[in-house]
């Protein structure tokens, strides 16, 4: 199955990339994608545990993923 | 209730005007802006973008969330994206209710929200022409030459 993975501010800056489509074995975990997502060039400066969401809402490491869905990995938040 | 991520110069009156009535007795308007100094280093702008989508859920889960708690429907917030310079909102929060004690609460809680789960980011534009994401979770980031 294929997720897209989002990135933003500084985690797009640190690798290159906006929006990463990732191919997974079904029934993968988004700590499955984020570990794929670490092998990338760039990604050592994502920190041990980024917040993520998933479809435009905050999850866990655990969550499982469905074809499609939107895998976001979101900087520390600054707005205001 | 109404929020909304903005591209544009946000009018604080027109937000007023929206929540003002005769069943609210007060009237509270929060503006967030672009100060000239962030720990020791001049400022000249902040760039501010976000998961814009994801944002304008959360803005409205937000406004919802303060409608509730504090019993006024008259929540109103914009935030806006873009590059801003010194001086100019980059949020404004309207809320009226009958009372003022539930109008700053509710006031309150709408930027605190926002400050802790809404995402989005900013980077500052230094006086010495450098530029840098902020962090509110770090001491320190890295500075970035902008070359």
């Amino acid at each position: 199955m294929t997720v897209t993975v989002l990135l933003f501010a500084s985690y797009a800056d640190a690798l290159g990339e906006r929006t990463i489509p990732l191919d997974l074995p079904n029934g993968s975990t988004v700590g499955e994608a984020l570990r794929r997502v670490r092998e990338m060039a760039g990604a050592a400066r994502l920190p041990a545990e980024p917040m993520i969401a998933v479809n435009e809402e905050y999850a866990r490491a655990d969550r499982m993923l469905a074809a499609g869905d939107e895998v976001a990995i979101i900087p520390p938040v600054a707005g205001g | 209730m109404r929020s909304a991520i903005v591209d544009h110069v946000i009018d604080p009156a027109g937000l007023i005007a929206e929540v003002t009535g005769d069943v609210n007795g007060a009237t509270i308007l929060f503006l967030g802006t672009v100060r000239d100094s962030n720990d020791g280093r001049g400022v000249t702008g902040i760039e501010y973008s976000a998961y814009r989508s994801m944002a304008e859920r959360g803005l409205a889960a937000i406004v919802g969330e303060a409608s509730a708690e504090f019993g006024t429907t008259d929540v109103v917030v914009e935030h806006r994206v873009g590059t801003l310079t010194v001086g100019e909102v980059s949020v404004a929060i309207a809320v009226a209710h009958p009372h003022r004690a539930a109008a700053y609460d509710a006031s309150r809680y709408v930027i605190e929200q926002i400050k802790r789960r809404v995402p989005i980011w900013k980077r500052e534009h230094y006086a010495d022409g450098t530029r840098e994401w902020v962090d509110p979770t770090a001491h320190r980031a890295t500075a970035e030459a902008t070359g």
